[in-house]
């Protein structure tokens, strides 16, 4: 499992947002947790984790899609849906083609069916290189026509989150795809399907605040982020000092808030063992 | 620099002295003003009439947080026949910035929700300025469930900056508290109304806002995020807030035009906290009609709330 590649997408080393960014050599990534350095090729057998300290480098969509599903099986819904700039925002629509040209994607969320660990499964997998994996139309009507397509096929659905903030650009329009979101897993939920939700650095604002916040099983990556109001925006405005560490995976797994934090490495056998545990439910 | 006053209101005001003073001087001087001073003060009518009908964005963001506008308790006791207020959300506490209870409107038990906030420093203090922890967010879940169970119709007030974006919060699970409170509202049986009578900011006040009808009034606001903090992530200039007021398209009017909310409820010229009584007199009435149309029409309420919902948002399908 650890040996698995990535297919070819390339490797971009982002800086870890509390430390300084290192330039590195060609060809090597510099961890910003431990200094050490790994070629391109280790880290991305190594899942994009650091092989000394564990550090968890980003992990962009296409390259989460080859790591969680079975080579081959993904099959994308609605990949025609395209974002435009429904309140003539100044400056949206060169941000959006701005993210387009540097991801390949045309949003910032993938969704389809896949195969996980053998089981058949409905997947929603965010980008945080695409403004900052923002929730806007439509990031939460992709979410919304995974969550009644798994219905219909009675998939259990899987999502793999990461968010920095609002899609303030879509106003209110953006604002009530959280309402819609969680209207549409009340109603999967009611049906008795499995929802996993994965949590990754970070997740933050809205996405939290509705469809990832409501896994029957919520995971967290070692590190991650993951509040309402992210660290930086409570010291400005409250002048609060803040624990080290504070909302990152672990400490919101020691304050109830995650089922289980999983190291990237072992998250396709966890996520696999717990689809087999709700075989025999409610699915297929 | 970004405007912070009513100043249109202070320049009214000096007019109207003006129109007192030639009152006075002209009594003293034993001249008949009269006509004219009539005609004065109804020019200075129209004038402040005509200025609250095209507020801007900006404006009506300053007049949503006016601290002497009506608060939810206010509308509460007001349209209500009678009400009990409940506390607490039987898990860590009772947090004062929501309040929650059974009333009994035009007859009919119904349980009452809402942002609270204060009208001075003492008791924004006991309401954390309506800001809500997660605990705020539990109590809701708790009387939305005896809601359900009573079969009560569900009307709710939003007033509110936000949730509240503290240490604690964080760790009591803000977040998690909010997507639930999303999912409950979103399938319940019982009719829900809902009314921005203030500021509705971003997901801490959209947490009482999925509904059957939402109404807003005239100058209420309601948005994704404040136009402050807009301006500070966008712009990186807190300085252009008036900008992304208008950019942000967070007036009643404009979330008319995008389907978002059902209807705008006018409010008295000069705002709603210069005439509480006439503001609540109409947004009665307004509840009043939405609430009886959704429950005659009747139905799966659960699942036309979920047509609605799903059919906001705008986007290319090529
Ligand atoms: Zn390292």
């Amino acid at each position: 499992m650890l040996k698995r590649s990535f297919g070819k997408t390339k490797y971009i080393p982002v800086p870890h947002d509390t430390q300084p960014f290192r330039p590195s050599r060609p060809g090597q990534a510099v961890c910003p947790q431990c200094s050490s350095s790994t070629s391109e090729e280790e880290l991305q057998q190594n899942a994009k984790v650091c092989p000394v300290c564990r550090h968890h480098f980003p992990m962009y969509a296409p390259e989460r899609l080859d790591w969680i599903a079975q080579p081959g099986t993904f099959q994308e819904w609605d990949a025609d849906l395209d974002s435009y700039n429904p309140l003539e925002f100044p400056g949206y629509d060169e941000k959006l083609s701005e993210a387009q040209e540097k991801t390949g994607l045309k949003e910032a969320i993938i969704t389809g069916q896949a195969r996980v660990q053998g089981y058949e499964v409905a997947l929603g997998i965010m980008d945080s290189r695409f403004l900052m994996g923002s929730m806007g139309s439509v990031v939460g009507e992709k979410v919304c026509l995974a969550i009644e397509r798994a219905m219909e096929l009675r998939l259990p659905f899987i999502t793999f989150a990461v968010a920095g903030g609002a899609r303030m650009q879509e106003g209110m329009l953006s604002l009530m795809q959280m309402a819609k979101t969680s209207a549409a897993l009340q109603r999967f939920h009611e049906q008795g399907l499995l929802y996993i939700s994965v949590m990754t650095h970070p997740t933050v604002g809205g996405v939290p605040a509705s469809f990832a916040g409501l896994g029957d099983i919520i995971i967290g990556e070692p590190g991650a982020l993951i509040g309402f109001t992210g660290p930086r925006v409570i010291q400005q405005t409250l002048g609060q000092r803040l624990p080290e560490r504070f909302q990152r995976a672990e400490f919101q797994l020691e304050h109830g808030m995650l089922d289980l934090v999983v190291d990237r490495a072992e998250m396709p056998v966890v996520i696999g063992q717990l689809l087999r545990l709700h075989l025999g439910g409610n699915h297929g | 620099m970004v405007k912070r006053q009513f100043d249109y209101e202070d320049k009214y005001e000096n007019i109207q002295d003006k129109i007192k003073e030639l009152v006075e001087l002209s009594g003293s001087l034993d001249f008949d003003l009269s006509g004219e001073i009539k005609y004065l003060e109804s020019k200075l009518q129209a004038i402040r009439e005509i200025k609250y009908q095209n507020l801007t964005p900006w404006e009506k963001v300053l007049l949503a947080r006016h601290a002497e506008r009506p608060t939810t308790i206010q509308y509460i006791e007001g349209i209500c026949d009678e009400w009990i207020e409940l506390h607490g959300d039987r898990m860590y506490g009772d947090d004062q910035a929501v309040v929650g209870g059974i009333g009994t409107f035009n007859g009919m038990p119904v349980t009452v929700l809402g942002h609270q906030r204060g009208k001075d420093t003492n008791e924004n203090i006991k309401r954390n300025f309506g800001m809500p922890h997660p605990e705020g967010y539990r109590k809701v879940q708790r009387l939305l469930n005896q809601a359900e169970k009573f079969g009560r119709p569900v009307l709710t007030f939003i007033d509110t900056q936000g949730a509240y974006p503290g240490a604690g919060a964080e760790e009591r699970g803000q977040p998690l508290a909010i997507a639930q409170d999303l999912m409950l509202l979103s399938g319940l049986k019982v009719p829900i109304i809902s009314t921005v009578i203030g500021e509705g900011g971003s997901g801490g006040a959209l947490a009482l806002g999925v509904c059957d009808r939402l109404i807003m009034l005239s100058n209420s606001v309601f948005s994704v995020a404040s136009a402050e903090t807009c301006a500070s992530i966008l712009t990186k200039d807190v300085n252009r807030a008036e900008d992304m007021a208008e950019a942000l398209k967070l007036t009643a009017k404009d979330l008319k035009e995008l389907d978002i909310i059902d209807e705008i409820v006018p409010e008295p010229v000069g705002g709603a906290h210069t005439d509480p009584g006439e503001t609540i007199a109409l947004v009665k009435e307004a509840i009043a009609r939405n609430l009886y149309e959704v429950m005659e029409n009747g139905g799966d309420l659960a699942e036309q709330r979920y047509r609605r919902l799903r059919a906001m948002g705008r986007f290319n399908t090529k």
